[in-house]
């Protein structure tokens, strides 16, 4: 008979989880492995709360186990390392992301890009190498193989820094993949939520002229006076967005629920990039004219390597560049999601797991 | 209102086939050419490709055709005079003309040699060129060009088989170099069997790939293979065929240009893998975005190429023995070819002996 999650494992485990696509959240005893060589155990402080935890909670993709404990922006205390662990020691000071584990022997392992490793385990939702189930950073501890494991650097606050582990990487790693780094290049980003205000700060780092692109017209003081924009469009002022047409070398968008391409690729200046990094449920229309007759692409990207989300740490921390949040307590996390489903938060939540998880 | 004279709108007479409206049907058309510039070329038409595009562009099937309109930009000729100013070619040359025969020489894309991309591109036939007279294509019988726009059909190529390589050949090479399809050993998909995709095939077996050539038509796959040297075929139909080649491909080049899906196509690539289009659906496709995530994989287009790709297209072309597959036709044949094109039915691209056949009265 299968062991319950409480018995699966030693150690003792307690956070939320959902139990089914409703999607609410409730208190959940259960158990993390025992730590092993090349593990951490970390005590977790606090954990963003990514809109892709929204989705995976109600089985908006169609992949959900329950009961699930979400969370893949997770930051903490190293409790706990292993003896082959030598990158990490107690007290340390760590974060973890999207993935707690990849094959570590193809040619995506080998070349640090574990997100594209056709094994990679992602942090929660699926299935550890044992056979057990994942759970994530809603919780009050977590063991990861040192592999998935990054250093949060000393400049950088535990709560603000947290949602880099995800949107950080998300928006960092098709910037350097696809070339979209050179000071001076007008780079659009499309939507001003977690991932967006990040890759405005990030891409402003890089020396990028940047302009957002909502359909909020009341995000553009945020966006130009206190996050840094050069400039701000409003998706739905036809005028606007045909005066700025062919204006930009990239685009990044970050938005999730199914829109329209066509005024983005017009966006583009001839041989310019459309990047996407939305997940929306069902496939968007893509105009083929535009793409032939100015050689634009569209692209997408999936989280980022360990080596690359170590960099982007290091890169933010230097130009100190950290998340707008908001911290809520765990009790809190359900009001938190009925505000993330309209987009009520200037621009994370994070749940101080240490200071309110409490059984 | 000045009405539009093509007879007597420049010095030189000319003749060629044009069509009236958007039946498409082409007929004699009696129009004239300017005089030969500075920097202009001057040639006898010997042979002009048929393209697609010249069926769409008959029938006004884009919607920016005006009447008459004399198609071709697959043209190949000889010089017969060069103005003052011209550097690179005398009289006698091999020459041809493509897509192109303007842009504004000034912008960031001109400078890069992707005249191809210039918001001004004056496009061969059914353009505005600069002195505001409206373009005329390669049915007929001489073409005045800017030398900028013209190119040197190397000698070891034959005329009539080269003319295509003007559109199908740069359409098909310059997104094999950009995207970087172009290295020995990859594997490359090309979608289509007709007049872009058979040349595609060469094009990418010449610099070093596996090709596997993805039809709708089980029919074609022995050309492909015997004749075009490629190294496999896939039945874009056959649900099991596709499901046992996906993930197998470094990029793909799909030259169809009706309505298709794609996401077999991109269940196809490697991670990492493009799938670039160069036929144009008049609808939106659609694309499914969890594989593009997922897997790194880009969707992206490419039209032509630049003047300079397109000549170093051709060289590449003559020292890979490359060439169309073609049907010489004669001109007064030229109807019942676009019916013919219009079904599939050719093997794989309609030449026009221009010089041989196309005549008054």
């Amino acid at each position: 008979m299968a062991k319950s999650p409480e018995t699966e494992h030693p150690q003792k485990a307690f956070g939320w989880a959902a139990r089914d696509s409703s999607g609410v959240l409730s208190p959940f005893n259960f158990s993390r492995r025992e730590n092993g060589d090349e593990d951490v155990t970390i005590k977790i402080h606090f954990c963003g709360i990514c809109h892709s935890d929204l989705h995976a909670i109600k089985n908006e993709w169609g992949f959900a186990h329950y009961p699930m404990v979400p969370g893949h922006e997770i930051v903490g205390i190293v409790m706990k390392s292993g003896k082959n662990v030598e990158k990490f020691r107690e007290g340390d000071r760590v974060g973890v992301g999207v993935m707690v584990g990849s094959c570590m022997s193809c040619d995506y392992c080998n070349q640090d890009l574990e997100n594209y490793c056709p094994k990679m385990i992602f942090t929660y939702n699926s299935v550890y190498h044992d056979g057990t189930a994942n759970y994530g950073g809603y919780s009050d501890m977590i063991v990861v193989d040192q592999h998935f494991v990054v250093r949060i650097p000393d400049a950088m606050p535990f709560d603000a820094g947290a949602p880099l582990l995800c949107a950080g990487v998300t928006v960092y790693s098709p910037m350097k993949y696809y070339g979209m780094t050179e000071p001076g290049k007008h780079l659009g980003i499309v939507g001003l939520g977690g991932l967006g205000h990040v890759a405005v700060k990030i891409a402003k780092a890089f020396g990028l002229k940047v302009t957002v692109i909502s359909h909020s017209p009341g995000k553009e003081t945020e966006a130009v006076d206190r996050l840094g924009a050069d400039g701000f469009l409003v998706s739905s002022d036809p005028l606007k967005i045909k005066a700025a047409f062919g204006s930009m070398d990239y685009i990044i968008d970050t938005v999730s629920s199914v829109h329209a391409l066509t005024p983005l690729l017009a966006l583009l200046k001839p041989n310019g990039k459309l990047i996407t990094l939305g997940l929306p449920d069902k496939p968007l229309e893509l105009p083929i004219f535009p793409l032939v007759l100015g050689r634009k692409l569209v692209g997408g990207s999936d989280i980022g390597g360990m080596k690359e989300t170590q960099e982007m740490l290091d890169f933010c921390a230097k130009h100190n560049i950290t998340a707008d949040v908001e911290v809520i307590p765990m009790d809190q996390v359900n009001v938190a999601m009925a505000r993330l489903a309209k987009s009520d938060v200037r621009y994370r939540f994070v749940i101080d797991v240490a200071n309110s998880l409490s059984k | 209102m000045v009405a539009n004279q093509p007879e007597k709108e420049h010095p030189v007479p000319a003749f060629g086939l044009a069509a009236r409206d958007p039946s498409g049907v082409l007929s004699p058309f009696n129009f004239s050419r300017r005089a030969t510039g500075e920097k202009d070329v001057k040639f006898k038409v010997m042979y002009c490709g048929i393209c697609h595009s010249d069926l769409h562009m008959v029938k006004n099937e884009w919607g920016t055709s005006t009447y008459p309109l004399v198609p071709g930009h697959e043209i190949v000729g000889e010089v017969t005079e060069v103005g003052s100013q011209v550097e690179k070619f005398k009289v006698g040359d091999r020459v041809g003309v493509g897509c192109m025969v303007g842009s504004c020489r000034s912008c960031d894309n001109c400078s890069n040699g992707v005249e191809n991309y210039c918001p001004k591109m004056i496009l061969t036939y059914a353009g505005t060129y600069h002195d505001g007279t409206i373009t005329y294509g390669g049915y007929s019988d001489v073409m005045v060009c800017d030398e900028h726009f013209v190119v040197r059909v190397p000698d070891a190529l034959p005329l009539d088989a080269a003319a295509p390589l003007l559109c199908a050949g740069i359409t098909l090479y310059s997104p094999l170099r950009y995207y970087g399809l172009d290295k020995p050993g990859i594997h490359v998909g090309v979608v289509g069997l007709g007049g872009l995709g058979h040349v595609g095939v060469k094009f990418a077996k010449a610099m070093g790939a596996k090709v596997t050539v993805i039809s709708t038509s089980p029919a074609k796959k022995q050309e492909a293979i015997e004749r075009h040297g490629a190294d496999s075929f896939l039945v874009s139909r056959d649900q099991e065929q596709m499901q046992a080649a996906m993930g197998t491909l470094d990029g793909i080049i799909d030259t169809v240009s009706a309505v298709h899906p794609i996401m077999p196509l991109i269940g196809l690539l490697k991670t990492h893998g493009k799938l670039v289009l160069v036929g144009a659906p008049e609808k939106p496709l659609e694309l499914p975005v969890f594989p593009l995530l997922m897997g790194r994989k880009i969707v992206g287009g490419s039209c032509i190429g630049g003047m300079k790709e397109t000549q170093e297209m051709l060289d590449f072309a003559a020292k890979h023995n490359i060439t169309a597959d073609i049907e010489v036709i004669s001109a007064d044949y030229v109807n019942t070819a676009m019916e013919r094109l219009e079904k599939g039915d050719v093997k794989y691209r309609f030449v026009i002996d221009v010089a041989k056949t196309l005549q008054q009265g």
